[in-house]
């Protein structure tokens, strides 16, 4: 009865996080996605009598295949984008017809192969005092051989997977004197401030990291935003809608305050936009430009 | 539960997973569909273990899992490979060898 209610729980957990894996636009998405369709399916273990799988489910697939992928997308960039043009035509089409029919012949042959119900494992799990030792005695006899290939296996896959992601230093290592002489050099030839870039911004309503710097004249100051943020879209407020929510905000601000709002009738005659200018711009400190 | 439902939960788990494999152009969440499909077959094991209430189905699984994750260690160092070389993820651009 109690397994009959997991499954019904995890089953149908397992497959919608499974369709998430695959539909989810972002990489990172999907990767949680598939991490639940792991514990899903590790419950669906935990019904079928294999306790030990069960774990190492959980402790192989999520804790550490799962963490692989989520290295692997920190290394390359979770900012970069899918395209989603076709370049071989009516390959959609001829894929879902062939998974189709694939799902269809698994089905029927399935139907047709089971006609009886579930044994039981308890006398193997009891043999040997449990599923693991059970496992374990069948691992180091019966698959002895195979079990040396597997570490065989993991030992090799270890060091390809040194010798791929491994790559010599061609070029001497940027150390702090030399990345100052550049910033100095980019200064000399093309204008670039060798300032550090603008922080973001801090306003009455946000201080995250996601917000632009604005200048004195109200527009964005370039580079106060982590490009990565940019990339990932969502995270970071349009630039166009900000100045005017800033004014909105400064505006309520200058409404609710009094003494603003003499300040700001002051300075032009009440409009609002006019209050922007009054941003204090995020100065230049010497400090942070020996980094 | 029948086994016919957990081996229906497999197969659908399976065909998923070829669903994403075959759609999908992001190397990354391509090696993420196959893990899947690889998921599905070590339920489709750990199913059919029980069935014949033997214990060498679980540990055709565990064999599974161990092939698995030597099999990710492996991909996705060749991922990161391709991408120092060709800074995008989309295995469309990982066409070098045919030339």
């Amino acid at each position: 009865m109690f397994t009959t209610l997991v499954f019904w729980v995890a089953a149908p957990l397992a497959l919608v996080m499974a369709v998430g894996t695959v539909v989810a636009r972002k990489v990172v998405h999907s990767a949680i996605c598939l991490c639940g369709m792991m514990v899903a399916l590790g419950a669906l273990y935990a019904t079928l009598e294999a306790p030990f799988l069960f774990v190492a489910q959980i402790l192989v697939y999520t804790g550490s295949i799962v963490m692989l992928f989520l290295f692997t997308m920190m290394l390359i960039g979770i900012d970069t984008q899918e395209t989603l043009v076709e370049t071989i035509r009516g390959q959609r089409v001829a894929s879902g017809i062939a998974i189709g029919a694939l799902l269809l012949l698994l089905v029927l042959a399935v139907g047709n192969a089971i006609a009886g119900g579930f044994g039981t494992l308890e006398d193997d799990n009891a043999h040997y005092s449990g599923n693991a030792q059970g496992l374990a005695v069948l691992i180091f006899t019966k698959y002895v051989f195979a079990f040396e290939a597997a570490a065989a296996l993991v030992l090799t896959a270890a060091l390809a997977a040194m010798v791929l992601a491994h790559t010599e230093r061609r070029s001497p290592k940027v150390r702090q004197r030399e990345s100052a002489a550049a910033r100095i050099r980019r200064y000399a030839e093309s204008g670039t401030s060798p300032a550090p870039e603008a922080g973001p911004g801090v306003y009455a309503r946000a201080n995250s990291i996601a917000y632009p710097a604005l200048l004195p004249d109200g527009s964005i100051a370039g580079g106060s935003v982590s490009p990565t943020l940019l990339g990932r879209g969502d995270a970071v407020l349009n630039a166009e809608t900000l100045p005017a929510l800033v004014t909105e905000a400064a505006a309520e601000i200058a409404g609710e305050l009094p003494v603003l709002t003499t300040s700001a009738q002051a300075s032009s005659a009440g409009d609002p936009a006019a209050t922007t200018v009054s941003v204090e711009p995020a100065p230049d400190d010497a400090e942070g430009g020996a980094r | 539960m029948s086994p016919n439902a957990y081996l229906i939960v497999s197969a659908a788990l399976f065909c998923i997973g070829l669903a994403g494999v075959l759609i999908r152009r992001n190397a990354v969440v391509m090696f993420m569909c196959v893990e899947l499909m690889l998921n599905a077959a070590n339920l489709a094991l750990v199913t059919f273990s029980k069935v014949h209430s033997e214990l060498d189905g679980q540990v055709a699984a565990f064999f599974t899992m161990v092939v698995a994750a030597a099999e990710v260690v492996v991909g996705l160092a060749i991922i990161i490979t391709i991408f120092r070389s060709k800074a995008s993820l989309s295995i469309d651009d990982a066409r070098r060898m045919r030339h």
